[in-house]
């Protein structure tokens, strides 16, 4: 080994380091001027009342962030990015982990299927929510058309069972979904779930593959079914598959903004029912020009987002298992 | 099979019921779940070939009696979707060109060079990745407005030409390349940039191929910037002019599901023909989250 002087190396260490940079370059200047400094600004921004097609500005530190927790329609805002929240994570992981151990048996037509799967994922959410909106019409819509030949298949079945004694269980109208305030969150969990559910059951499908297939062959020799072999081998084992999932639906989730905007047509749904934070911020800053009072409730929003996150590290650690 | 053999033949019949039965269901829940799936694009195509009587009919009709292919030409030039489709292929691909370079070159230095700060950097701009874009959205807003790039390509260009995300990616594949390679390659006398162009690059194909893919897809679907950025129709891509489409032709819906259709054609083409690579690239990003 070529004993090289203390003073050299620090000097080939500053060579590199100034070459370093200069491969950095770009991408530091762009980062800094769209991400390092925004981040600052925009906290800046959220304790000043900040109007856009105005002249001065006005320092009125915490004023913004009062204001914004006692406006109803801010309040509204995260009580249905909440209710939007609960409703897509648990339901898009729990059906993409089902799909994706489905996935994993050896089945005909597998490279197919998972493309049917993942198909949703890659297309424009403006173009899809538009065939939302015309599966949601109330006359004509295939959603209200298909719920409706299931519930005479199913009061068929029903009168046949039971001899003609039971008829009409289910009686079906048509249901407005676009104008009740009621469906609005479910309407947009449901285009949510069919676009990312895909993209998660590759994940979790890479995961799968990384499970020792032994493990499964030592339990069934043990006698274990497949059931338990699912609880006890594959869960524990695809846990930080499953983490970052639930990372990486979350923070998306709280980020709904498209999907309303063009399922409604430029609007937050009847009665705001589908006004979410992004969408509350989009309105005041872009439509409103109240600047200060949208980067508040950004930041609200990203403390939520980061409060979130360290939850689940912190629930990771105790949980999620990484070592074979 | 040695160990169904031994069981007795009433037992045997059982297991294999039970296995047949098992297969039937597992079929019927993948195969009727992917078509719950493909059904939304089903509908698009098939209502975008449909007469106007057709359309408000009060019963499930897959197929169209006559394929009407007008609607596509009819909703084609109710818009510009030409300029749209132009605006959108434009930025999308200089988007992409301009990410790659950037992303290897700075994926490079992390995975090949030590420097000062450098795991400060590191740091650093993985907690870009946890600040939501939409807290950046109003003061990039507010900088564009005062640098003049409101409807212009470059607000909607050089914001995005740098994804942390990509950087990471780059970087753990540059990393997985053996480092003696790169210790040969110094030694006799090749350049750092020129391993980079010659060596590294060659060889990361499937994760440079990932990047670009991201990027243009979402690129070529990106909404709220663009919608905040552009005021006059010129400059308007696929999916922003597809919702002023929508106020143009209000409830004619053969011609808006022609319109999301020729909209959302050019990402599916291109999905399909490199689903490996996708799926892949997919796969890599979720491994080691």
């Amino acid at each position: 080994m070529l004993r090289i002087p203390a003073e050299m190396k620090r000097k080939k260490y500053w060579k590199e380091t100034l070459e370093a940079y200069l491969y950095l370059l770009p991408t530091l200047a762009i980062l800094g001027m769209f991400s390092f400094y925004p981040v600052v600004k925009s906290v800046i921004i959220s304790f000043y009342d900040w109007h856009l097609l105005r002249k001065e500005q006005y320092f009125i530190g915490f004023e913004n962030y009062q204001k914004l927790l006692s406006d109803r329609n801010f309040l509204l805002a995260i009580s249905n990015t909440f209710r939007y929240v609960i409703g897509f994570v648990p339901i898009s992981i729990c059906l993409a982990l089902i799909i994706a151990v489905l996935l994993n048996n050896k089945i005909r037509w597998r490279g197919a299927l998972r493309l049917a799967y993942f198909l949703p994922w890659v297309t424009s959410s403006v173009a899809i929510s538009m065939v939302w909106r015309w599966i949601y019409n109330q006359h004509y819509g295939l959603l209200n058309m298909a719920l409706a030949n299931l519930a005479w298949f199913v009061n068929k079945v029903v009168e046949l069972v039971t001899f003609g004694s039971v008829a009409q269980v289910w009686q079906f109208s048509n249901i407005n979904w676009l104008m009740e305030p009621r469906w609005t969150i479910i309407n947009i969990v449901i285009i949510s779930v069919w676009k990312s559910i895909g993209y998660y059951v590759v994940i979790f499908l890479a995961g799968l593959q990384n499970v020792p297939g032994e493990l499964y062959e030592a339990a069934e020799v043990d006698g274990a079914n497949s059931w338990q072999s699912f609880w006890k081998i594959t869960l524990p084992l695809i846990s930080p598959t499953t983490f970052f999932i639930s990372i990486i639906a979350i923070i998306g989730a709280f980020k709904m903004f498209t999907e309303i905007y063009v399922l409604y047509t430029g609007s937050p749904g009847p009665l705001s029912s589908g006004l979410t934070i992004v969408y509350y911020v989009y309105r005041n800053a872009f439509e409103r020009y109240r600047m200060g009072y949208a980067s508040a409730a950004a930041y609200i929003l990203f403390a939520i987002i980061f409060v979130f996150t360290l939850i689940q590290m912190y629930a990771s650690k105790r949980r999620v298992h990484y070592d074979f | 099979m040695a160990r169904t053999g031994m069981l007795a033949e009433n037992q045997m019949w059982r297991y294999r019921l039970s296995h047949s039965l098992k297969r039937f269901f597992l079929y019927a829940v993948l195969i009727g779940g992917a078509l719950i799936m493909i059904a939304p694009f089903a509908w698009m195509l098939s209502s975008s070939l449909k007469a106007p009587h057709e359309i408000s009919l009060k019963y499930i009709k897959w197929l169209p009696e006559s394929p009407q292919w007008r609607n596509y030409k009819i909703a084609w030039e109710a818009a510009p979707f030409a300029m749209y489709f132009k605006n959108s292929f434009f930025i999308a691909t200089v988007c992409m060109l301009i990410e790659v370079t950037f992303s290897s070159l700075a994926a490079y230095a992390f995975a090949k060079m030590n420097f000062f700060g450098k795991n400060f950097l590191f740091v650093l701009f993985l907690g870009t990745m946890m600040i939501p874009g939409e807290v950046m959205l109003i003061p990039n807003y507010m900088t564009m407005v005062n640098v003049g790039w409101i409807d212009t390509y470059y607000s909607l260009i050089v914001p995005w030409t740098v994804s942390v995300f990509s950087i990471f990616l780059l970087r753990q594949f540059f990393m997985s390349i053996p480092h003696e390679l790169f210790e040969a390659a110094i030694l006799d006398g090749c350049g750092k940039f020129r391993y980079l162009i010659t060596v590294m690059l060659p060889l990361s194909k499937p994760a440079v191929a990932t990047v670009m893919l991201f990027k243009f897809i979402g690129s070529w679907n990106a909404f709220l910037w663009v919608l905040i950025m552009t005021n006059t129709p010129t400059m308007r891509t696929i999916p922003v002019g597809l919702t002023y489409f929508v106020s143009d032709v209000g409830a004619q819906y053969n011609y808006l599901m022609a319109a999301s259709t020729f909209a959302m054609a050019p990402i599916l083409i291109l999905f399909l023909l490199l689903q490996k690579q996708f799926i892949q690239g997919i796969a890599r990003t979720g491994l080691k989250g």
